[in-house]
């Protein structure tokens, strides 16, 4: 479970989270929707800690985040597993690489079991005979893949993930969405998803967040959310012709 | 006050940098790669430069030097000494500077601007000690033996021109680069390569790590890093002849 508590930042002038409470709960794929701009992406880097707050505090299981030291923050780093939106993987790296980086940097495993690792890894993901290809040679969905493969190779308590199908076609969005939401449930991670994408919403939003202008604006679940009063959740999630045509139907 | 806001965070990053490394082997395994990046791959390109500037010092020489009141061994003597003084360490580091320095700040930048470094921050990786560390190391550690090759061939290049061309014999060439040798100027050579490769990896390795946004920065993160890095090799030259050689 993942708490944040009056959690404020301001770049310049600019607030761009105003005071938000919330908790994430285990075992659940908590989505953060909102439009571009909203203060999504900063919401979780804060939670991260890439980001530092100008006020608030974050508590991963009950221990406070923000305030501790790096050396500190890396015994609850290492429990976190981290999809970005470009997928982040090391360049010089092959996949198989990527996925035992992790590994290699805090674990004591022979080579055979960081190999075992990561080939159970990618399994998981769905791509097998990768291993030895090189990050640009793969597409932008296998390259998500390889993103949720290295962020749960040492089985994080965990997982956030940005925008995990920006720039995919509608059936590999699913695929990716499916995968995060069986991972939750096999690995039994908190897993915080930040997206503005509707199908996601609907397909494996247990928990939803909705933020507006950095303002904590409505909370709910994937059912809740199709027959919400709420006039600016209902702007931004009927926004699309198809999603209209949704509602009339329903 | 700009300059005093990036001379704090300089140093607030070269502090993080210099932290013990995560794994030794993984920080061996980098430096090892680092090393033939940063210093084997510069041989090329810094054998090519001094053998030719090394020919030009010397015709330069002999022509400036064409008075029956010098002799000629003069010519040796001061191609060695512009060689060892000054082009060697301070022109070849300028050069690397270019290759190098833009190197690392595309390379770092490219990182930072593809979330590859927040990704290491999550992980609980130190990233500048992961990604910076080894690139100093091994820039301090190869630069001044580029610098001593680069001596040895810009003499030979000005031996072989300079007989050639006739502009010197290969007897006064000899006798000119070994009259009063002194090793000091050397060991001044070489104390200010480390300098200046400290500073080209750190300064460069600083625009890479702080860039923001997208290709566009990271050039101008590259053109930065070669600027800053050249006006300070400058200025410290003038600061270390002025305490070493005054």
């Amino acid at each position: 479970m993942i708490e944040v508590k009056n959690l404020s930042k301001t770049f310049g002038n600019n607030p761009v989270i105003k005071n938000i409470s919330h908790t994430f709960e285990q075992g659940k794929v908590n989505l953060i929707i909102g439009q571009s701009g909203s203060g999504k992406t900063v919401l979780s880097k804060l939670m991260v800690g890439l980001i530092k707050p100008d006020a608030g505090e974050v508590f991963f299981d009950g221990r406070e985040f923000i305030g501790l030291h790096f050396d500190a923050r890396k015994e609850i780093r290492q429990q976190i597993g981290m999809l970005f939106q470009g997928a982040a993987l090391f360049d010089s790296l092959t996949v198989e690489e990527n996925i035992m980086f992790p590994l290699e940097m805090f674990t004591h495993m022979s080579k055979s079991e960081k190999l075992d690792r990561v080939n159970f890894c990618l399994n998981r993901v769905n791509l097998q005979r990768a291993n030895h290809l090189y990050p640009s040679e793969l597409s932008g969905g296998m390259k998500k893949r390889v993103g949720i493969a290295r962020a749960i190779s040492m089985n994080p308590k965990y997982l956030f993930c940005d925008e995990p199908n920006s720039g995919l076609d509608p059936l590999t969005s699913i695929l990716i969405d499916r995968l995060i939401k069986e991972i939750t449930e096999e690995f039994n991670t908190t897993t915080i998803a930040i997206t503005h994408d509707m199908n996601s919403v609907i397909e494996i939003g247990d928990n939803i967040l909705f933020i507006y202008k950095g303002e904590k604006w409505w909370t709910g679940n994937k059912s809740e959310i199709l027959k919400t009063s709420n006039q600016e959740l209902n702007d931004f999630v009927y926004a699309s012709k198809f999603m209209k045509k949704v509602r009339a139907a329903l | 006050m700009n300059w005093l806001y990036h001379l704090g965070r300089y140093y607030i990053l070269i502090r993080r940098t210099f932290k013990k490394p995560e794994k030794g082997h993984v920080f061996w395994q980098q430096l090892v790669r680092e090393m033939d990046s940063l210093g084997i791959g510069s041989l090329g390109i810094v054998s090519i430069i001094s053998i030719f500037m090394g020919a030009v010092i010397c015709i330069q020489s002999a022509f400036g030097f064409e008075s029956p009141w010098i002799p000629l061994y003069a010519v040796g003597l001061s191609t060695r000494d512009i060689i060892i003084l000054e082009f060697s360490p301070t022109v070849v580091c300028l050069i690397l500077a270019g290759k190098v320095g833009s190197n690392i700040a595309g390379e770092i930048g490219t990182m930072r601007v593809t979330e590859q470094i927040d990704a290491l921050e999550i992980m609980g990786i130190n990233s500048s000690c992961y990604l910076i560390l080894p690139k100093i190391t091994a820039a301090v550690i190869l630069f001044p033996f580029l610098i001593v090759i680069s001596m040895f061939l810009g003499l030979l290049g000005g031996y072989v021109v300079g007989v050639a061309a006739k502009a010197v014999t290969s007897y006064e060439y000899i006798y000119g680069i070994t009259w009063d040798f002194r090793p000091f100027n050397v060991f001044y050579a070489i104390f200010k390569t480390y300098i200046f490769a400290f500073i080209i990896t750190s300064v460069s390795a600083y625009h890479g790590y702080f860039t923001q946004g997208g290709a566009l920065e990271v050039g101008r993160s590259s053109t930065k890093a070669v600027v800053y890095s050249s006006i300070l090799i400058l200025l410290f030259n003038v600061i270390i002849t002025q305490i070493l050689l005054s």
